[in-house]
């Protein structure tokens, strides 16, 4: 078990090295000058030459990376070009809306997929299966985007239940969370749809083993094969998805970040790249990168959790 | 009251009529062998003892079991009755046993939803079970830790956990080494006597039938065609499947007689390592020797068996000769050339090579044709033949395998698992090899088919000098179609000779082993 996770880590730091090189090289090839793009059109060469020593921009290639990685791991992660704040202040802001937004989204379409797919499965080809397929079908199909906007005309516009966006801070949690509910389902519902078809298939595939014939031949009911045996060992495909879909719903959210003028990374990171903010860019992309590897990471525990012939592989 | 009592059981699932007017009794304490061909409605017969057949099924008749009919019983109850009343054993124990649950917690499952007992109570019993049926491991290992032969133990387990009056095993050796079935087999009748309860045996395999049952019902598509005490069956069979199937059972080959003949495949202190994980972090990691300093040859001609139990490093070997793999010892040529060099294997060898696999299911790719299909050996000949020389390339090769040429335009799902291992060794004898690796090619086979394949693989001997080696678990087989015979064992080869020498008068003990645990059909006419 030891091995599996020192095995883990390993490929864990690996892959954040690798990263961080991949990000810090395309942020160079990308054209256009950050330091002529601050200064407009008419600027002298010489004030340019002089913004760039003072970005540190005419530094050797090497020495810029290794600055930007020292500066990572000791969490500074170096002065907004046109903030002028600390990336870190940036991004610590942001990321209290994007973080619970994401858990929020993903906690929903877990409480919704699992049972809707546990349910198709157990009832294979029945009504409710089929109804449920539809809808996952369906969700599937929605673009999120058009059901966010869908969502505000009704139950914001119409029923004034929710605001239609912006995001009040966290000194009043309840109020937060009520401003992220909207956003929320919004990305929760074809996630869902997705995991309720890994779910039911996984779950077929389970049922169709032979360690369910022998369970059924012990006398466990259909229900009692289902609860008992298929279910823990349909999780581990279920649990590649939804690592898959956290990632996605933490650095994905930034068209819903827009529609409900949420103040989050996605956003954070959109508004960078138009002013060539390369170093608040480069940041973030590497925070997400860090947060997939570490999602990632954490799901491999996770398979190790359920199964135990993963505990036992080098 | 007889045990089990089945009176004019029929069943149709959608309009297929699987099951005609079976009748069946059994006694306690008895134990009851079924045997027949893929398809006969050996297994549904048992689904439906244990009312477990599949969605669609329309059963007819009665099932009495312990006064009970089945067939009239409500789901509930037949739960409660299942494990508890009946227990049921299947075939593959590799994939009968839930992965992700300790060999304890799904042996107390089995007490734990029959009886209000606690935890703990059902643990002890079932740790007393595990130990009953021989398993020396402890009940919290989990089933990928445990050997073919200690699942199908845990199996077993569970079935008995409750002492079931009827315990139901569906070839339960059938995916088991020589070995290790003989010891399950004693572990089925020891639990007979012990318990007093039946045991129905579903088995395709005769041998093993004649080794344990007391009475035989042989079925075929379908139907019963006869049944009787096993002595008196066997000594006096009066219907035409029955001593059809017990001829393919017994079923020898006349080979052609082999002349003295110039080496093929020559080998050398071949040694074999494959790395094991690390027993510390950064520790050197151990090696397995799958191949120990193994040293054979086949002449031309020569037609060679291989045999050993699972794990012994037979594929291993195959993959060596056959140049997939490197060695880290020694050295295999074939008419004096290596068969791997570099990095890749020698392909001017290897086309002197080809191999037929087991399964004839898996074996193909589905969307190809069969002309397709055979003619994939081509790619090692230097020059590829085209129009009407490929044509007849193709034609010759389904013709000698007992094919017509019109079936080159076939899909392979057209054609039974016979034919598709016919076809499985046109691909391998197109390109007109030195050398033939038949790979456990009969085992999946029914007896009544494997016997063709077995004809033809002789008839194709007595057209041209071919040498193969025949790898297989089936001693009976090796014995019939092999000059010569190596007894492979944990990656060595203990022992080689003459077939009929080794089979008569083994000298090492582990051939002796194997040869006592391999189960022997009775003489014909000799039991009265």
């Amino acid at each position: 078990m030891i091995r599996y996770v020192l095995g883990r880590l390993t490929s864990l730091i690996i892959s954040l090295t690798i990263a961080s090189i991949v990000i810090f090289a395309v942020i160079e090839v990308i054209p256009g000058d950050p330091a002529a793009f601050m200064l407009g059109v008419n600027a002298r060469p010489d004030t340019i030459a002089a913004l760039r020593a003072e970005m540190g921009l005419d530094q050797p290639l090497i020495t810029r990376y290794l600055d930007w990685v020292t500066g990572l791991l000791r969490g500074d992660f170096g002065q907004s070009w046109t903030y002028k704040t600390p990336v870190a202040d940036l991004i610590s802001d942001r990321i209290w809306v994007s973080l619970p937004l994401a858990i929020y989204a993903l906690i929903l379409s877990t409480i919704i997929a699992f049972p809707a797919g546990i349910y198709a499965a157990s009832r294979r080809g029945g009504a409710g299966d089929v109804t449920i397929m539809g809808a996952t079908q369906l969700g599937v199909a929605i673009p999120n985007f058009w059901f966010a906007m869908i969502l505000v005309l009704i139950f914001a516009i119409n029923l004034r239940w929710f605001s239609a966006g912006g995001f009040p801070g966290w000194d009043n949690p309840f109020q937060a969370l009520k401003s992220l509910t909207l956003p929320a389902i919004a990305l929760a519902l074809p996630q869902a749809a997705i995991l309720a078809r890994v779910m039911r298939s996984s779950l077929l595939d389970m049922l169709g083993e032979d360690f369910i014939r022998t369970a059924r031949a012990k006398g466990l009911s259909r229900r009692q094969a289902l609860w008992k045996h298929a279910v823990r060992n349909a999780l581990i495909p279920v649990l590649t998805i939804i690592g898959l879909q956290f990632s996605f719903l933490l650095a994905g959210g930034i068209i819903i970040e827009q529609i409900f003028f949420l103040p989050g990374l996605g956003r954070l990171i959109f508004q960078s790249i138009s002013a060539r903010d390369l170093i608040v860019v480069e940041s973030v992309v590497m925070l997400l990168v860090f947060t997939v590897i570490m999602v990632n990471f954490l799901v491999d525990l996770a398979y190790a959790a359920v199964d135990p012939r993963l505990r036992t592989k080098a | 009251m007889s045990l089990l009592a089945i009176k004019d059981l029929s069943l149709s699932i959608g309009d297929t009529q699987i099951l005609h007017d079976i009748d069946l009794t059994m006694q306690a304490g008895e134990i009851v062998a079924i045997t027949g061909e893929s398809g006969s409605g050996k297994s549904m017969t048992a689904l439906a003892i244990m009312g477990l057949l599949p969605h669609g099924s329309a059963p007819k008749g009665a099932i009495t079991l312990d006064g009970i009919d089945i067939l009239a019983t409500s789901e509930p109850d037949l739960c409660k009755m299942r494990g508890n009343t009946m227990g049921m054993v299947f075939q593959e124990p590799m994939t009968a046993l839930n992965p992700v649950q300790t060999i304890g917690d799904q042996v107390a499952e089995t007490i734990l939803i029959h009886e209000k007992t606690s935890k703990i109570e059902a643990h002890k019993r079932a740790a007393a079970m595990l130990e009953r049926v021989g398993l020396k491991v402890s009940p919290t290992r989990y089933p990928h830790e445990l050997s073919g032969g200690q699942r199908q133990r845990v199996v077993i387990a569970m079935a008995i956990a409750l002492r079931p009056k009827l315990l139901i095993a569906d070839e339960p050796t059938t995916a088991l080494d020589v070995t290790t079935q003989a010891r399950i087999l004693d572990l089925l009748r020891d639990l007979v006597r012990e318990f007093d309860m039946g045991l129905l045996l579903i088995t395709h395999d005769l041998a093993v039938v004649a080794d344990v049952a007391d009475q035989i019902v042989v079925m075929q598509q379908g139907r019963v065609v006869e049944t009787g005490q096993t002595h008196d069956l066997f000594a006096n069979m009066r219907h035409p499947y029955t001593k059809a199937l017990f001829e393919a059972s017994s079923h020898e080959v006349q080979l052609p007689v082999r002349t003295a003949s110039a080496q093929l495949v020559y080998a050398k202190h071949i040694v074999r390592e494959y790395p094991m994980p690390r027993q510390t972090l950064l520790g050197p990691r151990p090696q397995f020797r799958a191949l120990d300093d193994v040293s054979f040859h086949i002449n031309h001609g020569e037609r060679v068996g291989l045999v050993g139990e699972s794990g012994c490093g037979k594929s291993t070997l195959t993959r060596a000769i056959l140049g997939l793999e490197d060695v880290q010892g020694g050295e295999i040529t074939l008419d004096g050339a290596p068969v791997f060099t570099g990095k890749r294997p020698n392909l001017a060898v290897r086309r002197k090579m080809q191999v037929v696999f087991q399964d004839p299911y898996s074996s193909f790719n589905p969307r190809h044709r069969v002309d397709r299909l055979i003619t994939e050996p081509f790619h090692l000949l230097k020059t590829l033949p085209t129009g009407q020389a490929r044509a007849d390339a193709i034609a010759k090769a389904l013709v000698d395998v007992g094919l017509s040429p019109a079936d080159a335009d076939k899909y392979i799902h057209e054609f039974s698992g016979g034919q598709r291992q016919r076809i499985a060794i046109a691909r391998a004898l197109i390109i007109e090899p030195e050398l033939i690796i038949f790979d456990e090619a009969v085992s999946a086979l029914d007896v009544s088919v494997r016997a063709q394949v077995l004809d033809l693989i002789a008839d194709l001997c007595r057209k041209r000098p071919l040498a193969y080696l025949f790898i297989s678990h089936d001693l009976s087989v090796v014995r019939t179609v092999t000059d010569r015979v190596l007894v492979m064992q944990a990656g060595k080869i203990v022992e080689q000779g003459e077939t009929e020498t080794v089979f008569t008068d083994p000298q090492h003990p582990y051939t002796q082993t194997l040869i006592a645990a391999a189960p022997k059909l009775p003489t014909l006419g000799m039991a009265v």
